[in-house]
């Protein structure tokens, strides 16, 4: 580290964003050819924070399995764990009662807005605005403590199991869940004329960070990133799964393909996961919440199990091979932002720094889920 | 002579004190008015309303050991905090508070104010060139690119004032506004005896407290140090007393900055509507009241982009503040 550096006209320039960098929310490395403040190439870096989730999963049963999945997404944990206990059920042939149906959708849509609240203020602070961050990480606290109250814990869910759930929801918990609704729709139309109506956000995200639907299919990217560019695709309508066909409600598809785009398709979807908290909270039925008859020990029938949910970041699979052991013989996870994040090698070329990591904020990326 | 040399004394001890204790409560004014902003209490726990917190923030910073990473220009490296703060109390010196409070009242004070302005660009070249990091040049280069094309409105804007009043004295600037509001630079309407309707001077006001922003590089300007990318920006590299300087020297610009545009466009020390005679309370109030809109607009506003700064800068301001000095220019050639 001694002696002068000598870099020519027209000669680029490493630049290693991350592990540790305030833009990448985590321990992503971005290594970034740089041609002044532009980049020529760059190439995203994994492996910091593997934990070998799907390795775990062959060698522990599937109960023992389930808290792990929350600890992919520690930000949306509760789509993580209904995947995996719907792909367990699809699997052993489990009957789930409707009452704990309709309390895991409202549980995970109410984790579903947790997430895109947390996202949208940790975006907006990568665009350098700090204050909607503490407005958004306010309204996220009234979910925890709800979520808190019922399941026990703030961030890293186990509260399905299979068959049912660990605990029934109380009226306090559906007090509150009604209450929180009006409460969080006078939010969203603050951020609206707080954030999105802002000049400078507009002049940021317009246009910026283009990602064609093209481009979505061949990296497999789904959720709001695909939806921002077009792709109506969502697993709760195109592959029901629960009981969402029995809620009403939209996908939000924006054709922009800019940064502006996947941001408002977010914004959208919290609105439309308020309407399924609220037509859930209207039809909760009374019943128990596991099922009379279950197997003491979980062991599927051999053969191959998949099951995908829609997550806060995209679509979720969970591909369970059983040969008929208290074990899956293969476990895997196919985690969305995995596909969501290695579109930026490919969108990022030829941006500005500061673009480029406006269009890393959109893509919404949490690290503990690529790296699993 | 001897009286001369204590008065120059007495002046810089003043102004390296009032640059100081700004500085240091201001930090504390902007994260409390963070805090309300957002909804949080701010720094509260070190004294009454946590006022003891800048002096223990200072001996936390002055008991640090001063970091020079290795390969670093050691000699630029040291220099450039203290260049960041010098210019920022040497500015001081000729700034009017009141009639009677001002260290040495020269004919071309404005001049002076704005060839000290320049050198603060300097101290973050050298800053980010020294530090030997990649962020802290990327930020050098944005920081010099901004200063240089934010310092064309701003001095074209002042030599509008400057020909509205004929004189580079800043003294004498604000004495040409005494009387009330309407008689301020800030608003068209001169009362005096020539009488001179400018209808552009608001948005020459505006262009002026835009740009006093992007030279103090504040939010949503401070692509100096946008932490989201370039994590901290030229001061990457500084720890202990070398960050506190930067922190201290950014402040004292704000002040700088907002007591300019007291002086130039907001009546300096004068009262409002003319009922009492102007002294350095009003002006210190205005200058506060400017200060509080800088650290509201920062908790506002996301950060723009390096071009859609330049662009704001070279499309609109200057253009804008060209055509107001023309417009100045015919106004006094006609009347």
């Amino acid at each position: 580290m001694s002696g002068p550096i000598h870099i020519q006209p027209g000669e680029t320039f490493t630049l290693n964003v991350g592990p540790q960098h305030p833009a990448t929310h985590g321990v992503l490395r971005v290594k970034m050819e740089m041609d002044g403040e532009y980049i020529v190439k760059a190439e995203t870096v994994l492996g910091y924070i593997h934990r070998m989730h799907e390795l775990m999963g062959e060698n522990r049963t599937y109960p023992q399995v389930l808290p792990n999945l929350s600890r992919l997404d520690y930000l949306g944990a509760m789509g993580y764990t209904h995947g995996h206990v719907l792909a367990v059920e699809r699997a052993a042939g489990i009957e789930v009662p409707e009452r704990a149906e309709y309390v895991r959708a409202i549980m995970v849509e109410l984790n579903r807005v947790a997430s895109h609240l947390f996202w949208f203020g940790a975006f907006v602070m990568d665009l350098g605005g700090f204050t909607p961050l503490m407005y958004a990480i306010e309204d996220r606290e009234y979910i925890l403590d709800m979520l808190e109250a019922v399941t026990g814990s703030r961030l890293t869910y186990c509260y399905f199991r299979f068959g049912g759930l660990y605990n029934d929801v109380d009226d306090d918990f559906v007090n509150a869940a009604r209450a929180f609704i009006p409460r969080m729709r006078k939010s969203l139309k603050k951020y609206d004329a707080l954030v999105t109506g802002n000049v400078i956000l507009q002049q940021r995200l317009r246009d910026i960070g283009p990602i064609s639907a093209n481009m979505c299919r061949r990296y497999g990217a789904t959720g709001p990133v695909a939806r921002g560019s077009g792709i109506d695709f969502d697993v709760r309508k195109n592959e029901p799964y629960s009981v969402y066909p029995e809620f009403d409600f939209d996908v939000p598809v924006y054709h922009e393909c800019d940064s502006l785009a996947r941001y408002k398709v977010r914004m959208d979807e919290m609105e439309q996961s308020l309407r399924i908290i609220e037509q859930g909270l209207d039809k909760l039925p009374e019943g128990p919440i596991m099922p009379k008859k279950k197997p003491k020990i979980i062991k599927p029938p051999a053969g191959d199990y998949y099951q995908a949910v829609e997550t806060a970041r995209g679509s979720f699979g969970i591909r369970i091979v059983s040969d008929g052991g208290k074990n899956a013989y293969r476990f895997k996870l196919r985690s969305p932002t995995y596909s969501n994040m290695h579109l930026f090698d490919e969108a990022c070329e030829g941006m500005m720094i500061m673009d480029a990591l406006a269009l890393m904020g959109s893509l919404d990326l949490v690290i503990p889920e690529i790296d699993r | 002579m001897s009286l001369t040399l204590l008065n120059v004394i007495i002046a810089v001890v003043c102004a390296i004190g009032f640059a100081a204790i700004n500085a240091a409560y201001l930090v504390w004014a902007e994260r409390r008015g963070a805090g309300r902003i957002q909804r949080r209490p701010g720094p509260n726990v070190n004294g009454p309303l946590g006022l003891l917190q800048p002096p223990a923030d200072g001996l936390k910073l002055m008991t640090k050991q001063l970091i020079i990473p290795g390969g670093a220009d050691k000699a630029l490296f040291m220099v450039a905090p203290v260049l960041a703060m010098v210019p920022a109390i040497m500015s001081f010196v000729t700034i009017p508070f009141s009639p009677l409070i001002v260290a040495n009242s020269m004919n071309i004070g404005v001049l002076m104010i704005f060839a000290f302005a320049s050198l603060g660009g300097m101290s973050i070249l050298l800053a980010g060139w020294g530090s030997r990091n990649k962020y802290g040049v990327m930020a050098s280069v944005r920081a010099v690119s901004q200063a240089i094309s934010y310092e064309v409105p701003m001095l074209i804007t002042v030599i509008t004032i400057v020909m509205m009043t004929g004189t580079m004295d800043l003294k004498e600037i604000v004495n040409a506004q005494a009387g009330g509001i309407w008689n301020w630079n800030l608003f068209p309407v001169h009362l005096k005896d020539d009488f001179v309707l400018q209808p552009l001077m608001p948005i020459s006001f505006l262009i002026f407290f835009i740009c006093s922003l992007a030279e103090t590089n504040r939010a949503p300007f401070d692509l100096g140090e946008a932490e989201s990318e370039l994590v901290a920006g030229f001061h990457t590299e500084y720890g202990s007393m070398g960050f506190g300087l930067f922190f201290m020297g950014e402040y004292a610009n704000i002040v700088i900055g907002a007591s300019l545009t007291v002086i130039l466009f907001l009546g300096g020390w004068h009262c409002p509507l003319g009922l009492l005679p102007g002294n350095v309370g009003f002006f210190l109030i205005k200058v506060y009241m400017l200060i509080f809109t800088f650290i509201w607009i920062r908790w506002t506003f996301p950060r723009t982009t390096i071009y859609g700064l330049l662009n704001l800068s070279w499309k609109i301001l200057i253009p804008i503040s060209l055509f107001n000095l023309l417009l100045q220019a015919g106004l006094l050639k006609v009347f």
